[in-house]
């Protein structure tokens, strides 16, 4: 076992040394959020960000690759350069701003909002589930209610469906689709809630260099017209644009 | 896969489902079971071997020694698992790194510890940033099933030194009679002879092992329960060509004969080896079997 990491560190040694330092920009995601992103059939990475991160790198003449990762682990596997970028559907907070940093959002601050069985449950004292870690979470727990969190975004909606929770509370974007095909079952729950700063890229605060490239590709997306038309593709007529 | 998949809505059942049995997303399910079965293929041997240096070490008269052997299993064995895989493996990995950072770019001239940011030069990321996918994949691959075996290894050491210590003071005793070394009463006497009463407790390792690989995406790795929850999953239209409800539940009692299986194949393997190594020992099984045989 011993031999054989040392063979694979030395492998990867003498390959480095002969290559060219060509740098591949390695694009994190979580890939279980649709519309942002999510694995399609083939199981690669599709989605809004999947199209929004190929055309940033295409403007910003990178070369990129996608990577998907736990919610849990996406920020420390950045910070400790497991990939270089966070593209995963990610507010931008205060608090993620102090470990992190962000490029200039591509989404406006998006509305988020509750899903329930019906549409007559207190928000304000019932048990809702919102995925971990999210600012929805955190927005759940200050309001009074009582939190119920799940590791990914697919079960928080399923403990509605089974009872478990009376709401859930997630990105409005990501519940519109799931309560259109539930042919009546799930039915949004009173007024949306406002929250973030809109969604950035998630980058090292080291990588300045990056981050300026990244910048000036979103803002010639958002110069001629090619990032709204892209909201509107993915989020429907009705999403937030700039 | 099949020409017939074109366009799954306008199918009936059973076509639908060979479509749906074979997209890509399948297929990667069901290499995992591959990638699971492969993890404990190199594991098991690993964490053997771990648990037998650890607990030679353990039970060593040089002082340093056992304390090293004995220190390994006592914090090994006191950190959850958890803990010990979120930490250890960037921990690990950030050691290559530095060691690699100082060797390929001596003259670097910043800091590698940037408040939250670990950076070392682009040359020294292992694998590197611009390696293929499947490097990537390996790579992880192989620091699981190291930390894996590291775990395992403590709780294999462990039981292997309660078991070197059960063999019957008589038989050492006689080895010295005899006029054995030290080296030789441990290889040719105990070595031999503690297997009979290491092995419950290492079939018991071995049945923890099969069914703690989830943590394997901890690590990076996706493993069978990250396919079956991904696939199982309810899944709109608008994002796939098969939408269905919430099939977690199917997926699951997949995962759960298989592992059912898995362990009454190894309970029958391991009760074979059990037959085989009492034959002959001083224990109760040892005299049944001669009891059968007179």
């Amino acid at each position: 076992m011993k031999t054989l990491i040392l063979t694979t560190a030395a492998l990867a040694l003498s390959a480095g040394m002969a290559l060219a330092q060509s740098q591949t920009i390695r694009m994190g995601t979580e890939g279980a959020y649709p519309p942002y992103n999510f694995l399609n059939d083939k199981g690669e990475v599709d989605g809004f960000e999947r199209e929004l991160g190929d055309e940033l790198c295409k403007r910003a003449e990178l070369t990129c690759e996608w990577v998907t990762t736990d919610w849990d682990g996406i920020i420390p596997n950045l910070v400790s350069g497991n990939y270089d970028t966070i593209i995963a559907g990610m507010s931008i907070t205060a608090e993620r701003d102090e470990v992190i940093d962000f490029t200039q959002n591509y989404m406006p601050p998006a509305a988020s909002a509750y899903a329930g069985l019906n549409a007559d449950v207190d928000v304000a004292t019932g048990v809702i589930a919102a995925q971990a870690t999210t600012i929805q979470a955190g927005h759940v727990a200050a309001s009074g209610a009582t939190l119920l969190e799940f590791a990914t975004p697919e079960e928080t909606v399923a403990s509605v469906r089974n009872g478990e929770a009376d709401a859930v509370f997630a990105d409005k974007d990501y519940l519109v689709p799931i309560v259109e095909e539930s042919g009546g079952e799930l039915t949004f729950v009173g007024e949306d809630v406002p929250l973030g700063g809109g969604i950035g890229i998630g980058l090292r605060e080291s990588d300045t260099e990056l981050r300026a490239k990244f910048d000036a590709a979103i803002q010639t997306m958002k110069d001629d017209g090619t990032l709204n038309r892209m909201i509107v593709k993915w989020f429907g007529e009705g999403a937030a644009t700039f | 896969m099949f020409s017939f998949c074109t366009d799954p809505a306008t199918l009936s059942d059973l076509p639908w489902m060979a479509c749906y049995l074979t997209t890509g997303k399948h297929l990667n399910f069901y290499a995992a079971f591959g990638t699971v079965l492969l993890l404990l293929a190199i594991t098991a041997p690993a964490a053997l071997a771990f648990g037998f240096a650890g607990a030679a070490a353990a039970r060593s008269r040089f002082a340093p020694l056992s304390l090293l052997g004995k220190t390994y299993i006592a914090i090994v064995r006191g950190v959850p698992d958890i803990a010990f895989f979120l930490f250890f493996v960037i921990a690990l990995d950030q050691g290559i790194e530095y060691l690699k950072h100082q060797w390929v770019c001596p003259d670097w001239d910043q800091p590698i510890r940037q408040g939250n940011d670990f950076i070392v030069c682009q040359a020294a990321k292992v694998p590197l940033g611009n390696a293929a996918q499947w490097v990537h994949k390996t790579y992880s691959f192989f620091v699981a099933a190291f930390t894996f075996a590291i775990v395992f290894g403590a709780f294999a050491a462990n039981v292997l030194y309660g078991a070197m210590r059960a063999v019957p003071r008589a038989q050492l005793e006689t080895a010295e009679a005899y006029g054995m070394t030290h080296r030789q009463t441990f290889w040719r006497i105990t070595v031999p002879q503690m297997w009979v009463y290491a092995l419950p407790g290492l079939s018991n390792l071995w049945m923890v092992l099969i069914k703690s690989t989830p943590l394997l995406f901890l690590l990076g790795v996706e493993d069978i329960v990250y396919w079956a929850r991904e696939l199982g999953g309810s899944k709109t239209p608008r994002f796939t060509d098969y939408p269905h409800g919430d099939w977690r539940m199917w997926y699951f009692l997949v995962l759960l004969v298989f592992y059912l299986a898995f362990t009454r194949v190894s309970e029958v393997v391991l009760d074979r080896i059990m037959a085989r190594l009492t034959l002959g020992q001083a224990t109760t099984g040892g005299d049944a079997q001669r009891r059968v045989q007179a």
